[in-house]
């Protein structure tokens, strides 16, 4: 009897250990999610725990078949827009400055930071944005003269917000972190990248 | 970095650069890449490694040459261009790394911690064994094709595995590695990208590493190229030596398939 229960304890405690691991890799193949699972370890601001834990888009891009005008694609960026949350009192444009000093840094949640870091926004890794830096990516549209090309009516200035806050509302799938949605910038922070785009004294739109 | 961007300033301030800031920035790159064409540095790891491959080593007091790579006993001739590939012995598949650190441990007798813990060489501190000894068992590949049959129903699975992970997109940013690595002609600040979805450009890229890095004063081996695009994609740290790496590799190696291997390759 005392054999049967500690069997029973046995394959109880397997199978609880099994849910466990299927639940951390909730939304990956249960083999890859093994794999990342036995592979990848926390460091500095990176948690695996988190990290496994992939949110609908993310499960949903991560198909190296997806069809980005799919029904679940448009019910994705539907939400995604309707989670945007914008500031108080229309207050949009920020220190364009202190934008260019957020543009430019790439610091932050890398596994070689530290909790208290600063993120940056490292907007130029993939767009051109003031011209005298030329060390920009192309991964993204050149931004520069965003806002003298564009105007600085409030229709610019929410719909830049918003994708800024989630650019998964406008373009599934798109390549560019979801700097509001994520908390990677603050609201601050985001404040003042709207000001290197959409100061009219911003050398951006000189 | 700094100065590779203040040698790029250097060049558009010559007037070679000027006014399509896009394809000059591009060409002063260039430029600066067949600087470094003519002498790499890395025939000094070829060296160190063949010595450290023939040298007696670990508690055991043996050399590598009992290590067999793929392709047989002490054979370091074509086995790159061959990996990852699936192991009889020891029932899996490994890179070379991951075959390395067994060897190690099997013939000569090192603990695992001792072949891991000091994969990718620290500035101003000596430079890593594993450096040493993939840097010349690579060379020995050198103008051979890339041969990645996956006939192994592991070698398969590893692929799977290492193509659901190019395209996974997960972390703080969302990134992945088809995030910088699926188009053509795009760059991140001023590097160039590869699109490892174009068979051309996979085999080019993955035919060049390990590289003698500029910027590191140091070779860094495939491993280590990983590794540190999992730091910059916002994923956790990837262990040395675990199978996450190797299914990945297997992926690349696979989509550079037929490709002449060309490395070890000098870089910024």
């Amino acid at each position: 009897m005392a054999f049967v229960r500690f069997r029973v304890g046995f394959w109880a405690v397997c199978f609880i250990l099994g849910l466990s691991k299927i639940a951390a890799a909730d939304n990956l193949s249960p083999e890859l999610g093994v794999l990342l699972e036995e592979g990848l370890r926390s460091k500095g601001p990176v948690k695996v725990e988190q990290f496994l834990q992939l949110d609908p888009i993310q499960k949903f891009c991560s198909d190296s078949g997806v069809n980005i005008h799919s029904e679940e694609a448009g019910a994705l960026m539907s939400e995604a827009l309707e989670q945007i949350q914008y500031p108080d009192d229309d207050d949009y444009v920020g220190d364009w400055r202190e934008g260019e000093r957020i543009a430019q840094s790439g610091k932050g949640l890398r596994f070689n930071d530290s909790d208290d870091t600063i993120n940056g926004g490292n907007c130029y890794a993939c767009h051109q944005i003031r011209k005298e830096e030329l060390a920009y990516g192309t991964l993204g549209p050149s931004l520069y003269q965003y806002g003298k090309l564009r105007g600085y009516s409030m229709q610019v200035l929410r719909y830049t917000w918003a994708k800024i806050f989630n650019p998964q509302a406008f373009l599934i799938c798109s390549n560019m972190p979801r700097y509001g949605h994520k908390g990677i910038l603050t609201m601050g922070q985001m404040r003042d990248i709207m000001g290197l785009l959409l100061d009219p004294k911003s050398p951006v739109n000189e | 970095m700094f100065n590779f961007v203040r040698l790029v300033l250097v060049i558009s301030a010559l007037g070679l650069t000027h006014t399509y800031a896009d394809d000059e920035t591009t060409s002063g790159i260039q430029e600066y890449r067949d600087l470094l064409a003519d002498i790499n540095p890395a025939e000094l790891w070829i060296l160190s490694g063949e010595d450290l491959w023939f040298s007696a080593a670990g508690p055991n007091e043996a050399s590598l040459e009992e290590c067999d790579l793929g392709k047989g006993r002490g054979v370091t001739k074509g086995v790159y261009v061959e990996l990852p590939r699936y192991f009889p012995d020891v029932g899996k598949v490994m890179d070379l790394e991951q075959r390395l650190i067994h060897c190690r441990m099997v013939i000569q007798g090192f603990s695992r911690d001792e072949v891991t813990s000091y994969p990718f060489t620290k500035r101003g501190e000596e430079t890593s064994a594993i450096e040493f000894l993939v840097t010349f068992i690579a060379s020995e590949s050198k103008g051979m094709r890339m041969n990645i049959p996956l006939e192994h129903v592991a070698e398969q699975n590893m692929f799977d595995l290492g193509k659901q992970l190019f395209y996974l997109r997960a972390g703080t940013h969302d990134f992945g590695c088809i995030t910088c690595h699926s188009g053509d002609n795009k760059r991140i600040r001023l590097q160039e990208l590869p699109n490892f979805r174009n068979a051309e450009q996979a085999r080019k890229t993955y035919g060049s590493w390990p590289a003698y890095r500029v910027s590191a004063g140091e070779v860094r081996t495939m491993q280590h190229r990983l590794y540190d695009c999992f730091r910059q994609q916002r994923f956790p740290e990837a262990i040395y030596g675990d199978d996450l790496i190797t299914a990945l590799i297997m992926f690349l190696a696979k989509s550079a398939d037929g490709g002449v291997y060309d490395a070890p390759a000098m870089k910024r």
